[in-house]
């Protein structure tokens, strides 16, 4: 689907982490590989840190405080907010919803709509699209809310994910204003979907003794059906395909060039993926940050606003930034977003005891 | 070029023999984080940039498979 959108913008950005950081240098010895070949790997995927979330704690734990934070630094007040979006692969329960539990704990009113999406790597994007068709329903403003801990479905001995997963939460804050356009652009193909799965847990193959055994399937990573697998192999080579030509397509279509982009704000998988993305898309990579897995690990759908508050917080408060968004991963899905993003009243990263 | 690839592979698998084998990938001597680590290696040492479509594992099957692909990418011996 390619569209656009007019007069909405972003206005505020928070990020919030987990306390807890693993280090990648403690955690090679749970890995069944020889320490010195998974050491080398620390540079070049940008293996080194990742923040983790108590195993008691939810995404909707993560949203309430950050949601507290802002209502009582009075970045927002209750009344201005009209909706809630939750974009998430992790929910507390199936039922209720997490957008439905951040309105009872952060006492909104109940004429505010809350609904949830199940999405990861492209959450954001898609988070973007629904946030979008809200406002032009009202006047108020929408919460859009990001965050996984997808460190409780990673095995520790999982080499292939583990060290590069983080938990994260952000709040994006969205309204209507400005005219700017905004372009959208997104892709499916849900035929290679189980490059990146959770087999077990839900209806398909509910969670039971045998789907929570530990095993090498035969790729030396220990892991379980209750457990994430991803493809490595398989995504990377769908980036390498699939994301470039949808660029510079994209830059065609609305006659752009990359020197008219202030950021490239892409989703966060390993570093060496997106050094070859921005090769082969002749991305500067003075302007794609690369850093995320490095420092907090992969928040999967909150990793744009992620990328955005931790390396571009003093150009979003103080300048208007063309940015170009780019997410890709499960589903399989990937698209772009081209649009401004600045002058925010409110952007921060906190940290939670969560 | 092919000693220095192959000196390349026995640091990073130093277990195994790559010369008893005809297809490096399939023969289970390289996994995916094994071909990162030697692109990496391959990339530094020949001064090169191998393009991303061109990480497929028939790229990685063979010493000559390896070889041609850093001449591909503008590697000289």
């Amino acid at each position: 689907m390619i569209t656009k959108f007019r007069g909405k913008k972003i206005t505020s950005m928070l990020g919030i982490l987990p306390e807890t950081v693993g280090l990648f240098d403690d955690e090679v010895n749970n890995y069944s590989f020889p320490p010195k070949q998974t050491m080398r790997l620390k540079k070049i995927m940008g293996y080194d840190r990742h923040r983790l979330a108590k195993d008691t704690s939810t995404v909707s734990d993560f949203a309430v405080y950050g949601l507290r934070y802002m209502l009582e630094n009075k970045w927002i007040k209750k009344e201005e907010i009209g909706a809630v979006i939750t974009v998430t692969l992790c929910p507390d329960h199936f039922v209720p919803h997490i957008s439905n539990i951040v309105q009872d704990k952060c006492g909104l009113d109940t004429d505010v709509m809350c609904f949830d999406i199940a999405q990861g790597c492209c959450g954001f994007l898609v988070g973007l699209m629904q946030a979008f068709m809200v406002l032009d329903h009202t006047d108020k403003k929408v919460l859009l809310i990001n965050g996984d801990v997808l460190s409780h479905k990673v095995s520790k001995k999982d080499r292939n994910d583990y060290p590069l997963i983080g938990d994260a939460a952000t709040i994006t804050v969205l309204e209507n204003g400005g005219d700017d356009e905004i372009y959208y652009e997104m892709h499916t193909d849900g035929s290679r979907g189980k490059a990146l799965i959770i087999p077990a847990g839900a209806f398909r193959m509910p969670s039971n003794p045998d789907t929570g055994v530990m095993a090498d399937l035969g790729d030396g990573n220990f892991r379980s059906l209750d457990n994430m697998t991803m493809d490595g192999s398989e995504v990377f080579n769908f980036v390498q395909v699939e994301v470039p030509p949808m660029l510079e397509n994209a830059f065609k279509r609305e006659k752009l060039t990359v020197d008219d982009f202030d950021w490239f704000l892409f989703h966060q998988p390993n570093r060496f993926m997106l050094q070859k993305l921005a090769e082969k898309a002749g991305l500067p990579q003075d302007k794609l940050p690369m850093n995320l897995v490095e420092n907090f690990g992969n928040p999967s759908g909150a990793s744009i606003p992620m990328t955005a508050i931790f390396n571009c917080r003093d150009s979003l408060i103080n300048s208007e930034n063309e940015c170009c968004l780019s997410a890709f991963g499960s589903g399989l899905a990937w698209g772009v977003v081209f649009m401004n993003i600045g002058k925010l009243d409110y952007c921060d990263l906190i940290e939670s005891d969560l | 070029m092919n000693s220095d690839i192959l000196s390349m592979l026995e640091e990073i698998k130093p277990e195994f023999d790559f010369n008893d084998s005809e297809d490096f990938v399939m023969d289970g001597l390289l996994d995916s984080f094994d071909i990162i680590t030697l692109i990496s290696m391959l990339e530094e040492k020949y001064s090169i940039t191998i393009d991303g479509l061109d990480i497929v594992p028939e790229n990685f099957s063979s010493l000559d498979s390896i070889a041609n692909l850093v001449v591909k990418s503008g590697g000289k011996a």
